[in-house]
C-alpha cells in the first residue's frame, strides 16, 4: 500500500520502518530535519519536508495515489487539521489520527474521525496486564473511560 | 453578552481590552502561564484565565456553554481551527469568529462551518496590491455564504470606461457598479452616470466573474 505519514517523532518513525519492512511504500512529512534521525542511517522511506498543514507538501507527498494517511505529530491540532485537510481532499484514503488528550479524540470520533488515544490504550492495557485480564481488541482500549466522561 | 476570546498575544489582548471597555462580559483564555498572569493584572483577574482554550476541560470550566460568541485568536490556525469545531460541535456555540494566519487556509475553516475568519496577511497583502497595481479589482469583502464579493478599483486614463454612461457599458452578468467616489464624495450610479479618469469604483460581482468584471473594466480604450 501506499502511505503517508505525517510527523517523524517516536510513533510517525518506528510506523515508517516497519511497514518499509512489509513492502508498502511510504512517505513522511516532517517540518524539522534533525527529526530525521529516528530513521537510521538509510531512510526506507519518501521523505518531504515540509508543513503538514500546506496542501501543496500534502499533495507533494503523493496523497492523490495513497491509501492511508496518518497524522502522528506530537501536536493534536495539527494532527486534526491535516487529517481535515486530508479528508476533504482525498475521501477515499483511511486516515488515523494520534490525539493525546483523551476528551479531544472523544470529540472528534463523534464526528466520524478515527483517532488514536495513546494514553487511553496504554492505561488499558496496563489495567489488563496487571489484573491478568485478556488482552482484547483496540475499540475496547481505545474509548473515553468512564472515569474520565466529564 | 458572554464573549470568550481564545489567545492571550496582541490580538486577544487589544480585543479583550476594547470588549471590556464596552461593558461586555469577557473572559481571555490563555495557555502560558507567565503571559496569562501580565494579561490578569493588565485586564483583572476575572477576566482571565490560564489554560489551554483546546481542551474540552478548559472550555467546560469556561463556560463555553452559555458563551454567545467564541473568537479564535491565537497565532496557531491549527489551534483556532480545533477550537472553533470544538465549539461548534460540542458546545453549538452560535456565533464563532477565528483568526486565520494563513490565508490558504480560510477555505479549510469555511469547509467546517465557520464562516467568520478574519485574516490580516490577506487584508495587508490586499493593500499592497492596490498600491502596486493600478489595473487591479482590490477586493474590499468576500460574502462567502453568496459566493459573491465586494470590489474597488480606480479607473486610470486608459480605460475604455472613461467618458462612457454606466447604461452603455457592457459589465458581466450579475455584477453591478454600485458607487462612486469621486473627489471624496461616494455616489450613487444610476445608468446615467457618466464614468471619468480617477474614479474609484465599488462594484459587487459574483466571484468567479471578477475576472471578467477587471477586464470589462481595466481593459484599454
Amino acid at each position: 500500500m501506499n502511505v503517508v505519514i505525517l510527523g517523524c517523532g517516536r510513533t510517525g518513525a518506528t510506523l515508517a520502518l516497519e511497514l518499509s519492512a512489509r513492502s508498502h511504500k511510504v512517505t513522511i512529512i516532517e517540518r524539522n530535519p534533525e527529526a530525521l534521525r529516528r530513521l537510521g542511517k538509510q531512510y526506507p522511506c519518501r521523505i518531504v519536508l515540509g508543513n503538514g498543514l500546506d496542501e501543496d507538501v500534502i499533495s507533494k507527498a503523493g496523497m492523490d495515489s495513497a491509501d492511508a494517511f496518518f497524522a502522528v505529530t506530537r501536536g493534536d491540532n495539527t494532527n486534526l487539521m491535516a487529517a481535515h485537510i486530508v479528508r476533504s481532499k482525498f475521501p477515499n484514503a483511511k486516515i488515523c489520527v494520534k490525539v493525546a488528550d483523551p476528551h479531544r479524540a472523544e470529540a472528534y470520533r463523534k464526528m466520524g474521525l478515527f483517532c488514536i488515544n495513546p494514553s487511553g490504550l496504554l492505561a488499558g492495557m496496563c489495567r489488563d496486564w496487571l489484573t491478568g485480564e485478556d488482552y482484547k481488541g483496540i475499540d475496547s482500549y481505545n474509548v473515553l473511560p468512564k472515569e474520565l466522561e466529564i | 453578552m458572554y464573549m470568550i476570546l481564545i489567545g492571550g498575544g496582541n490580538v486577544g489582548i487589544q480585543l479583550a481590552k476594547r470588549l471590556k471597555a464596552l461593558g461586555e462580559e469577557v473572559l481571555i483564555i490563555e495557555k502560558d502561564a507567565a503571559t496569562a498572569g501580565k494579561l490578569a493584572n493588565l485586564l483583572g483577574e476575572e477576566f482571565v484565565m490560564h489554560g489551554d482554550g483546546c481542551e474540552v476541560y478548559t472550555q467546560r470550566d469556561a463556560g463555553f456553554n452559555r458563551a454567545d460568541v467564541i473568537v479564535a485568536v491565537t497565532g496557531e490556525d491549527e489551534d483556532n481551527f480545533v477550537v472553533c469545531q470544538l465549539a461548534k460541535e460540542v458546545w453549538k456555540t452560535d456565533r464563532i469568529i477565528a483568526r486565520v494566519n494563513d490565508p490558504s487556509h480560510e477555505e479549510t475553516f469555511r469547509q467546517i462551518g465557520i464562516e467568520e475568519t478574519v485574516s490580516a496577511t490577506g487584508i495587508i497583502y490586499n493593500l499592497i496590491v492596490q498600491q502596486i497595481s493600478s489595473d487591479a479589482l482590490v477586493p474590499l469583502a468576500a460574502l462567502h455564504r453568496g459566493n459573491i464579493e465586494i470590489v474597488e478599483s480606480v479607473l486610470s486614463s486608459r480605460s475604455s470606461l472613461v467618458g462612457r454612461r454606466v447604461g452603455d457599458v457592457k459589465l458581466p452578468e450579475g455584477s453591478l457598479i454600485a458607487y462612486v467616489v469621486r473627489d471624496g464624495q461616494g455616489i450613487q450610479v444610476s445608468s446615467d452616470t457618466v464614468l471619468q479618469d480617477d474614479d474609484m469604483l465599488v462594484a459587487i460581482v459574483r466571484v468567479n466573474d471578477a475576472e471578467a468584471l477587471r477586464q470589462a473594466i481595466c481593459g484599454k480604450a
